[in-house]
């Protein structure tokens, strides 16, 4: 097993013929994902990459009958095409794309709460489950299909994790990029959700970064939830006060959402805490002993 | 993006929100006639910094003279302002705001943002104005409501009628206060702000709701939608790299330590700081040169880099996800001999292909110190740092 996705997926990719849509689309194909077809719209009847392109979510779906979405397209048409796919049924959508307003955000969350559609993203890295399919941007090669599951808000900072993970010979169950930004599709919690209930996963990394209190709301859960061992890793330790890091969700306001919170809530939890990014491995290591 | 308080109070006034008479000045000649056409006998000047505590600085005056304007015009104009919020060179002045002089019976609190926690825009609002809200948040609590807000709500009069209890405002204040709170909700969302604070909202001596200041804060990726907006950007206010870093793309935060860092991953670049830190370095700055890292980039990050002077080794951390790392090695390598560096370079390449970047960077006439494990990089770094 394994979460989110796996080899019975069947990808739809927005923005398909774009030069970000084309690339990570053969590289995921490449790897074994089943993309189904594609949506671009005033292009529908084309082929692209071997692959019927349609005007329409909804044409895609009564035509190719996918089962999630993968959306590029940039950030001013995202709120839009997230609805689109969640109009059309589709239950998994995740958006690589940065830079979505906020208030976009809003009003799509709601709107995927209540269509019961899980949403992955925006501003993030994707999802992969090594050896079956890759919804995202992440280089496969550094994944080995294993017993961790990876949750995290960074993109590069997950390929970390994951090669530390691959390096000690554990691999990983599924990898998923929640992302940066302020009011992601999912949260830390929903994750842990399903990796709790999975039972390829023997232990959960997650890793997390200063702002917001996401990782407090997650130890939480952990503790009352969660019986599996899980290791953590908060960045931005030396970043300071008031200045926005990169991510747009990552800047410590109002003396809130630093590290040091977070680390010591996450212990106070149960949860093991890597002091350090170099040991993110080490001490998955360390616990599953 | 923030805007200058001005260029806030102008958005208030649009929205039909209760702000006093006030021109804004550029050059002290002006403030003389400024102060006449407002009229009154009493006049604030305020100068237009992006940041809060103005007041106990200097930065904030009451004057009763329209020569006294000017005078605080010619003071401050062309100087900087340093406040508890600003760091020590504090921020240029280049506009100063004169404004009738509004007679304060109480002062109030309110500020909207976007909660992550509830997903919803949060009005926050206290009988306690004009202080330091935080302050209030620890000592007095129940002086303070969190009104939740869906952004597609129709009718916001019983979330205002809500706030305003907390505020004791009386009948009178209430009938204002709920039109104010659709306005601010509609400006809020018409123009993506991510913060909107009004500190202090006071009572006047005509038992008038009035708002005194205005603090705004615009959402960064909606910008593409808000042009007039756009327009009101001052770019003196922020810090010259960090700008110069933001016109590539590249994003840039300057700190006080002396090993330059460059990443590719807003994570990663803090998770780099961190391992620094760690092993017993300062760093110089935080740097994302993104996920699409090019050969151009990576030559205008180290010319970031270098312009602080206190910088006095660089470390490199690329993790190729979608990027080659030999491309980089090729990128960093003629970056190095464009911009000229002086100091030590060390550089970490790991992921698509790491070892061909390091093969070429090895071989390559430049002395760059090619460590592919993080750890032994980040001592190396801290070491030569020393």
């Amino acid at each position: 097993m394994s979460i989110l996705v796996n080899k019975d997926t069947r990808l739809i990719v927005q923005g398909f013929t774009g030069s970000q849509g084309t690339l990570h689309s053969q590289q995921a194909i490449e790897y074994g994902t089943n993309i189904v077809g594609g949506v671009t719209p005033g292009k529908g009847g084309q082929m692209h990459l071997d692959r019927p392109v349609f005007d329409s979510v909804e044409e895609a779906v009564s035509k190719v009958e996918p089962n999630a979405s993968i959306i590029f397209v940039p950030a001013k048409f995202c709120k839009s095409s997230i609805l689109e796919a969640a109009n059309a049924g589709i239950k998994l959508i995740i958006c690589i794309t940065e830079g979505v307003p906020t208030l976009d955000m809003l009003y799509v969350k709601k709107k995927i709460d209540e269509l019961g559609v899980r949403l992955i993203g925006p501003n993030c890295p994707g999802v992969i489950t090594p050896g079956e399919a890759k919804l995202g941007i992440m280089p496969g090669s550094i994944h080995m299909p294993g017993s961790i599951g990876i949750i995290s808000r960074s993109g590069t900072l997950t390929y970390e994790a994951v090669k530390q993970t691959t390096d000690l010979g554990l691999g990983q169950s599924s990898c998923v990029g929640i992302g940066g930004d302020p009011i992601p599709g999912s949260s830390f919690i929903d994750m842990l959700k399903l990796f709790q209930e999975d039972d390829q996963t023997k232990a959960i990394v997650m890793v997390g970064e200063i702002g917001g209190t996401a990782e407090e709301s997650a130890a939480e859960y952990i503790k009352n939830n969660v019986t599996k061992p899980v290791i953590s890793y908060i960045a931005g330790q030396t970043a300071p006060s008031g200045k926005r890091m990169g991510h747009a969700g990552a800047i410590i306001a109002g003396g809130k959402g630093t590290a040091e919170e977070k680390i010591k809530k996450l212990k106070e939890c149960g949860v093991h805490v890597a002091d350090n990014l170099v040991s993110i491995g080490s001490k998955v290591a360390e616990v599953l002993e | 993006m923030n805007l200058h308080e001005y260029q806030g109070k102008q958005l208030f006034a649009d929205y039909n929100l209760p702000v006093s008479k006030g021109e804004v000045i550029f050059d002290a000649k002006d403030a003389v006639d400024a102060c006449n056409r407002i009229g009154g006998q009493k006049w604030v000047v305020k100068a237009q910094v992006h940041a809060g505590g103005r007041g106990k600085s200097g930065g904030v005056e009451l004057i009763d003279l329209p020569e006294s304007a000017r005078d605080f015009a010619n003071k401050w104009l062309g100087n900087r302002l340093v406040t508890y919020q600003t760091d020590s060179k504090g921020q240029p002045v280049s506009s100063i705001l004169i404004e009738a002089c509004t007679e304060i019976k109480s002062e109030l609190y309110l500020s909207a943002i976007i909660d992550r926690d509830s997903q919803k825009i949060v009005f926050i609002g206290s009988s306690e104005g004009g202080v330091n809200i935080e302050d209030v948040a620890k000592n007095t609590p129940e002086k303070i409501i969190y009104e939740g807000i869906d952004p597609d709500v129709k009718d916001v009069e019983n979330h205002a009628i809500n706030i305003g209890k907390v505020l004791k405002l009386n009948e009178d204040q209430m009938k204002q206060f709920i039109p104010m709170v659709d306005n601010l909700m509609r400006l809020f969302i018409e123009k993506d702000l991510s913060l909107l604070e009004i500190n202090p909202l006071v009572i006047n001596d005509k038992d008038d709701l009035h708002c005194l200041d205005a603090k705004i804060n615009i959402d960064s990726n909606a910008l593409f939608r808000q042009p007039e907006l756009v327009e009101m950007y001052d770019e003196s206010q922020e810090d010259p790299q960090e700008a110069e870093a933001a016109k590539s793309d590249l994003s840039y935060v300057s700190l006080d330590g002396n090993i330059g860092c460059m990443v590719n991953g807003a994570g990663l670049a803090m998770g780099t700081m961190d391992t620094i830190k760690f092993y017993g370095g300062n760093p110089a700055n935080f740097l994302d040169v993104g996920g699409t890292a090019t050969q151009e980039r990576v030559a205008k990050a180290f010319k970031i880099i270098l312009k602080d002077p206190e910088v006095s080794v660089v470390l490199v951390n690329i993790f190729g996800g979608i990027v080659r790392c030999d491309l980089i090695a090729e990128g960093v390598i003629s970056a190095i001999k464009e911009v000229g560096i002086s100091v030590p370079v060390v550089v970490r390449l790991e992921g698509n292909s790491a070892e061909k970047g390091a093969q070429i960077l090895n071989e390559s006439d430049i002395k760059v110190e090619s460590i592919n494990n993080l750890a032994e990089a980040a001592k190396k770094a801290v070491e030569l740092s020393q």
